[in-house]
């Protein structure tokens, strides 16, 4: 279970998180959305430790462990992912190496046995192909000439294959085409189950109707100022955050 | 290529460990006395049992090294050394072993403990296919030489170049020097004197080695200086690749270690030279390290012939090094692929030579540099192009990574065209390490050094892939361990 108790986070001095109020049991998938600037990829970012945000109140909890206090890859080994909004290139390294380095690292830190090569490669083309992607994507380096529906697609095969507790993407679904959208919905509908759970950030209605949420909330302002269920989603696209941020 | 991309790719999670390879092996050794003199240069050749000819030659470049000065160009800085309270000669005890059973078992050990193939027997029962014969020379002498009959079946002379002096005079009376004189520096000078071992390959026209071969220099006694002597050549057609790995106990003191490396490549012949040099670095705060000041120079004499070098430079205090190619013959190739880590207070002063002289002469030149903690390192490189190199080209390629804001990488690039046909690129980078490359892999699990060793072996990409399979599964693991500590 998440547990996010009145988040405050700055970078530099401008305040960014103005107390986020958000619990996400195990089981359940919750969807954020809002307007651009509100901090929606601040709050994935200091979920999962980056530098460079000062958190200035609050807490994060994930399943009683304090978030706050740990660094990014211990997050990872606890069963934290987040998909980029914006997937980083590293040249040189390759994908399938990249992924297996981290699967490894994770799976020590969690007292698992490491894979090697030959078993990693088996369950990641098992992983490709129910993704539907091409199997080059495993020599290519990460993320480098991706094209930027490639580039969220290949985010959603590292969770496939890391398989995290709490999963976050953030706008995972844009950039991608009508067929990979699907694609990818039912990558994380498939790692449903009530050890998992997930924050899915979005501006788009149609995701949610492929990944159905059991909560919507709207982020703007660095506050959470309305949540509902799905239908809730059906009436932003109707009448946009305008008359929301009033309420 | 593809497989040893795929072996880059699969090589295990880089373990973290220290220098492992710094211990010392206690073992009875003869030295000469301190200091260098015509006597100390006699009785080196005396001990090897040289010919006259070859005393001469070692005395004639003992008085030329007199009348020279140690070079300062290079972007390094070092106490001066002290060439009179140096070891010129030091080697185990005994009369030489005449084979792998005669040879000191603590040597066995420690070879073994290196992960040094010298069995023979156990390598060619093993499973490990492509089989590579081994010289391993331990202070001044070389100890063994694995599968010389094997490859003396296809013509291939492979034996430590003492014997080649005794054994085949006039190939190395025709060959030694021919590519570095004497007197082409202070140091190749001083090597000429009092070159101790190294290693000496002959193959005969049309052969290509059947094995890889590789030289194994090990610095095991205190004080004492390393002249490594290396003669290579590859007559017409004939083609070999060999490696080449260093390293040394862990000291306080600086050892020098000031080699040269001569390669000939005759009409239609290749040499692809490896290099994976991890002497003792010095200690985080600079202390003790090899000072590594090497000559290394290729002549493609023959018209199509190749020379390639490929180096990963991880070791020593101070790297002094230009591996060089001399393209005279017409559509020869020079290659240079180099990867020169420095961390702490290592120096690093390295690039190369491609001077074309052959028409249609083309060189490729791709350098990776990277500096962590308070290092130096620069890349220093010329290409030169001679009036008669019509239709020459060059490529070079010079990418600098910095990690942390201590320390320091420089491009020094020279060119010189005398030939308005020439066609010369050079494209050079300098970048760190992104904070977002870094927290991308920290938040797939990867601890904070894990991540830097994955983002500089995907920066040496280009050049790793160039060594064979081993070596590049070997210097990949280097690259992350050098690099421990330059974090967080
Ligand atoms: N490094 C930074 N320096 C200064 N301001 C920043 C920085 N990163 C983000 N911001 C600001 O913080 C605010 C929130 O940004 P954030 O990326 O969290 O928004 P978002 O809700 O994800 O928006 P979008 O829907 O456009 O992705 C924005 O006003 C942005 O300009
Ligand atoms: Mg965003």
């Amino acid at each position: 279970m998440l547990e996010i108790k009145n988040l405050s986070a700055s970078i530099g001095d401008k305040e960014i998180l103005r107390g986020v109020n958000l619990v996400v049991p195990d089981g359940e998938i919750h969807a954020i959305m809002g307007p651009n600037g509100a901090g929606k990829s601040t709050l994935s970012y200091v979920l999962s430790g980056r530098e460079g945000y000062e958190v200035t109140g609050g807490s994060a909890f994930y399943n009683g462990q304090d978030l706050l206090a740990m660094e990014p890859e211990a997050r990872a080994a606890a069963g934290v992912f987040l998909a980029f909004q914006y997937p980083v290139e590293l040249p040189g390294v390759g994908n399938a190496n990249f992924i297996r380095t981290a699967l490894n690292a994770v799976r020590r830190a969690r007292g698992e046995g490491e894979l090697d090569a030959v078993a990693f490669l088996k369950l990641a083309r098992t992983a490709i192909k129910n993704l539907s992607m091409p199997d080059d994507m495993l020599k290519r380096n990460v993320n480098v000439g991706f094209s930027g529906g490639e580039k969220k697609r290949n985010e959603v095969l590292q969770m496939a294959l890391l398989q995290p507790g709490l999963a976050i993407l953030d706008e995972t679904d844009s950039g991608l085409d009508i067929d990979a959208l699907k694609i990818v919905s039912e990558g994380v509908n498939a790692l449903r189950g009530p050890k998992f759970s997930a924050l899915i950030i979005t501006h788009y209605q149609r995701l949610l109707d492929h990944i159905v949420p059991d909560y919507v909330h709207v982020l703007a302002a660095g506050k959470i100022i309305r949540s509902g269920g799905p239908e809730l989603a059906l009436e932003l696209e109707a009448h946009g955050y305008a008359g929301l941020e009033a309420a | 290529m593809a497989a040893v991309i795929e072996t880059l790719e699969t090589v295990d999670a880089l373990a973290a460990q220290k220098y492992k390879y710094g211990f010392e092996t206690n073992i009875a050794m003869d030295a000469f006395p301190k200091g260098l003199n015509e006597d100390i240069v006699r009785m080196i050749s005396a001990k090897k049992d040289e010919p006259a000819w070859m005393l001469e030659w070692r005395l004639k470049a003992y008085a030329r090294w007199r009348t020279m000065e140690e070079p300062n160009w290079a972007r390094v800085q070092h106490p001066p050394i002290d060439y009179e309270n140096l070891y010129y000669y030091a080697a185990p005890s005994g009369p030489a072993p005449k084979s792998l059973d005669e040879v000191d078992p603590e040597l066995l050990k420690m070879y073994d403990k290196l992960g040094i193939p010298l069995n023979e027997r156990a390598a060619l029962a093993g499973v490990e296919s492509p089989t590579v014969a081994v010289d391993a020379v331990f202070d001044s002498v070389s100890v063994a030489t694995t599968f010389r009959e094997t490859l003396a079946k296809s013509g291939v002379i492979f034996c430590p170049i003492s014997e080649a002096v005794r054994e085949h005079p006039d190939l190395v009376k025709e060959y030694l020097g021919s590519v570095i004189p004497v007197a082409d520096n202070y140091f190749s000078a001083l090597n000429s004197a009092v070159f101790s071992d190294g290693s000496f390959v002959y193959i005969p026209k049309g052969v290509k080695c059947p094995m890889e071969l590789s030289t194994y220099f090990r610095i095991n006694a205190r004080n004492t200086g390393q002249f490594e002597r290396t003669l290579i050549i590859a007559a017409e057609g004939a083609s070999v690749s060999y490696l080449e790995g260093c390293t040394a106990p862990m000291r306080d003191e600086n050892q020098l270690h000031a080699a040269v490396v001569e390669l000939v490549a005759l009409d239609d012949a290749k040499i692809k030279y490896s290099t994976v040099q991890n002497w003792y670095p010095g200690d985080a705060n600079g202390k003790g390290g090899i000072y590594n000041f090497v000559t290394k120079r290729g002549a493609c004499r023959g018209k199509n012939s190749k020379i390639s070098w490929t180096q990963v430079e991880t070791g020593s205090a101070i790297t002094w090094k230009y591996p060089s190619c001399i393209l005279q013959g017409d559509n020869s190739v020079g290659e240079f692929y180099s990867v020169a880590l420095t961390h702490n207070y290592q120096q690093a002063d390295t690039g190369t030579k491609m001077i074309h002289i052959g028409k249609n002469t083309s060189s490729t030149i791709i350098s990776k540099g990277i500096s962590a903690g308070h290092s130096n390192n620069t890349y220093r490189g010329l290409v030169k192009i001679m009036p008669g190199a019509t239709g020459a080209r060059n490529f070079t390629q010079c990418d600098s990574l910095l990690i942390g804001d201590e320390c320091g990488a420089h491009t020094v690039p020279y060119i010189e065209s005398r030939n308005m046909s020439a066609k010369v690129e050079h494209e050079a980078t300098t970048s760190k390490i992104a904070e977002d490359q870094l927290f991308y892999c920290r938040s797939r699990g990867l601890s904070e050094e894990d991540a830097v060793g994955l983002i500089v072996n995907g920066f040496c990409k280009d050049v790793l892939k160039e060594l064979p399979m081993e070596f590049a599964v070997e210097a990949q693991k280097l690259l992350a361990v050098s690099l421990e500590g330059s974090v967080g």
